[in-house]
């Protein structure tokens, strides 16, 4: 879109996050977090339950608006989603939901590519043959494609929101807890595979997950969140032992943590 | 099971008590005693009943039936007149039933769908003047807005002398609505044919245009095709017949107004009344088989980029119908059971023909089961086609 723009301005990054604080009626789900990347980083995301972790996904997604600061991606400002150029800015993003979300009146095929249907970009004959092709790329076979959501285990179901997620080839892939209830043999293959699509494509990967060694051994980037805000943030390569162990011992909780953990609630009623 | 204890040697006694004492003869017995005291309650009622008609010299049976019914009916869908035997006039009463009950169908599941989605929207005057129309209509008992809609049309239209016209031709009085209709002509059936004709082509050409869009990725202009070959089919067919201009125009002779098709007040009464009472459950079902699907399939099509509208229609509401229909029906069913409350403001539907053969022939008990099995009979069928589309609905879901 602005590719002579960002040619021109040397180091601007892929995505800027900017004192971004959003709130749900009282309470403030995420308050003046700054997240940078450039293109083709990957950035796990690691916090508590409510910490705001997807509320920041969403923001960047464009589902929720910003209250205040900005999102800066690819040199727009993607922080109002009633914008009009709005289709445009979320073909440039995949987004894998926590539960999946796949459409239930819809066949697999359609699921992954729903967006170009709707929008006319390709024929359904086309979307279907596409959706094959990714399929592959997910290690489903082809005949799932036209089966229901609900026909296929969890671990399927995850992949085809996966396929759908990169459908657009998008520059910028959102993973909610891409191992959320998958076992951990399961959980490992999903990983890998979203590393190896990430750098075929050259995609920038920013990812939810409740498992400090994956964040420290398949990101580049780490963010700890907790109560909104960003409570640590660095590449991975950054963190010594002794880092992690404080960092660990603050994720599970423990009675010497830095903060206590409690599962909050937000007033929505929705545990982000 | 406990062996009965018996004085031994008394081996005839000891047996049958074994007998009794054994369950499964047991269940067997009572079973036959049950059956045996609802057939002798059955006989009883149908005997002191064929008894006491024949006591007061009204035959039983179904024959009144072919005698003249010699009464007017205000409304008829079909040739009627006093000299009609009580089958036709019943018959005028079941399509008039049939007549408001379709109606008010089609149109409480329109206004109960827009109220429906309506009461979800994001305009708070939008959503309140939803609640407050769902809450009103709901909660106030169908009989009584009968009574006002019935009540309401006298008063509000003027007398015929004065009709309100506020299209030619189009006279709004307290007697009813009058529209002006063309006089019968061979052109019209042509006309009928020309449009089924019309929709049989439409149809294919819709699904050869589905087709090649799943080709090529072409789209078809299918809207504009299909209204052109409609119009022209129609006007075709309408000049071919002679192109009639004869129209039977509604006008003041006398006291009343003759001429044109008039919508009476009672069934205006009738269809208002039961189209605004079902559309606020109708809107409920909506509203609850919207909010039953998951809020993270409008974030999921909402991070896709996918307009609300689109969401709503090809994501949300194929998801809410599986939830909506078995509940949907139930008001169908109630609308159509509801319908037979029209005897309250004399429109001439079923129980009101009834009504009148009754008090005019004695047959009560027969005129009765006539309506109760109709109702039934609607009631099943409606049942049947909703059970039908369901699954239709389900296939398609999964």
């Amino acid at each position: 879109m602005t590719n002579a723009q960002s040619d021109t301005q040397a180091p601007a990054s892929f995505i800027t996050v900017d004192g971004l604080t959003k709130r749900f009626g009282d309470t403030v789900a995420l308050n003046d977090v700054d997240l940078r990347l450039d293109k083709g980083e990957t950035l796990a995301i690691i916090g508590p339950s409510a910490a705001g972790k997807s509320v920041l996904m969403k923001c960047i997604v464009g589902i929720y608006g910003a209250d205040s600061g900005s999102i800066i991606l690819n040199g727009d400002d993607v922080s109002k989603p009633n914008a009009e150029a709005r289709p445009e800015w979320a073909s440039q993003i995949g987004m894998l939901f926590q539960q999946n979300a796949l459409f239930d009146s819809l066949t697999v095929w359609e699921n992954i590519c729903f967006r170009q249907i709707e929008a006319g970009t390709m024929s359904r004959d086309d979307a279907k043959a596409h959706a094959i092709d990714l399929l592959g790329h997910v290690g489903l076979a082809e005949e799932s494609a036209v089966l229901k959501p609900n026909d296929l285990s969890g671990g399927m179901q995850k992949r085809v929101g996966i396929a759908r997620a990169i459908s657009s080839d998008p520059a910028l892939l959102l993973l909610d807890n891409p191992t959320a209830g998958l076992d951990p043999v399961l959980s490992n293959h999903i990983e890998l595979m979203i590393a190896k699509i990430a750098k075929q494509r050259g995609t920038t990967v920013i990812s939810i997950t409740n498992d400090m060694q994956i964040a420290r051994h398949r990101y580049q980037n780490l963010m700890m969140m907790h109560d909104g805000k960003v409570y640590w943030s660095g590449p991975t390569s950054a963190i010594d032992d002794a880092h992690n162990e404080h960092l660990t011992q603050m994720l599970n909780g423990s009675a010497q943590g830095p903060i206590s953990m409690r599962a909050g609630k937000r007033n929505d009623g929705v545990y982000a | 099971m406990s062996k009965p204890q018996n004085v031994p040697g008394d081996v005839r006694s000891k047996s049958l008590v074994d007998y009794l004492n054994d369950e499964n003869v047991r269940a067997v017995l009572y079973q036959i005693i049950a059956i045996g005291l609802v057939i002798l309650a059955g006989w009883y009622l149908v005997s002191n009943t064929l008894y006491n008609l024949e006591k007061q010299n009204i035959s039983t049976g179904y024959g009144f039936l072919d005698l003249e019914a010699s009464f007017e009916i205000s409304e008829t869908m079909i040739d009627y007149s006093a000299q009609s035997d009580y089958a036709t006039a019943l018959l005028v009463g079941l399509l008039n039933t049939v007549k408001v009950a379709v109606l008010g169908i089609i149109l409480c599941t329109i206004i109960g769908t827009i109220f429906g989605v309506a009461r979800l929207s994001s305009n708070w005057l939008v959503r309140k003047l939803a609640t407050v129309y769902v809450e009103t209509f709901r909660n106030i008992p169908v009989l009584l807005q009968l009574f006002f809609w019935y009540a309401l049309i006298p008063a509000a239209f003027p007398h015929p002398r004065n009709a309100f016209e506020p299209l030619p031709g189009v006279l709004l009085t307290s007697r009813g609505t009058y529209l002006p209709v063309p006089v019968a002509d061979n052109a019209y059936t042509l006309m009928g044919i020309a449009a089924i004709i019309a929709l049989v082509a439409i149809y294919f050409i819709k699904k050869w245009a589905t087709k090649r869009q799943d080709a090529t990725g072409q789209p078809f202009p299918i809207l504009i095709t299909s209204i052109g070959i409609f119009v022209g089919l129609v006007l075709l067919a309408y000049l071919i017949g002679g192109a009639p201009t004869e129209m039977s125009i509604p006008a003041l002779k006398g006291f009343n107004i003759q001429g044109g098709y008039n919508i009476s007040p009672e069934f205006m009464a009738v269809l208002i009344g039961l189209t605004v009472y079902t559309s606020t459950y109708v809107a409920e079902v909506v509203r609850s088989g919207i909010q039953a699907v998951s809020s993270g399939q409008w974030e999921a099509a909402d991070s896709l980029g996918i307009k609300r509208s689109v969401a709503l229609r090809k994501v949300i509401l194929p998801q809410s119908m599986r939830v909506a229909i078995p509940p949907l029906t139930n008001q169908y069913l109630n609308l159509t059971k509801n319908s037979s409350l029209a005897v309250a403001v004399g429109y001439p539907d079923l129980v009101s023909v009834s009504n009148t053969t009754m008090n005019q022939t004695g047959q009560a008990i027969e005129a009765i089961s006539i309506f109760m099995s109709v109702y039934l009979g609607l009631s099943l069928l409606t049942s049947l086609f909703m059970n039908w589309f369901n699954k239709k609905m389900a296939l398609v879901e999964r």
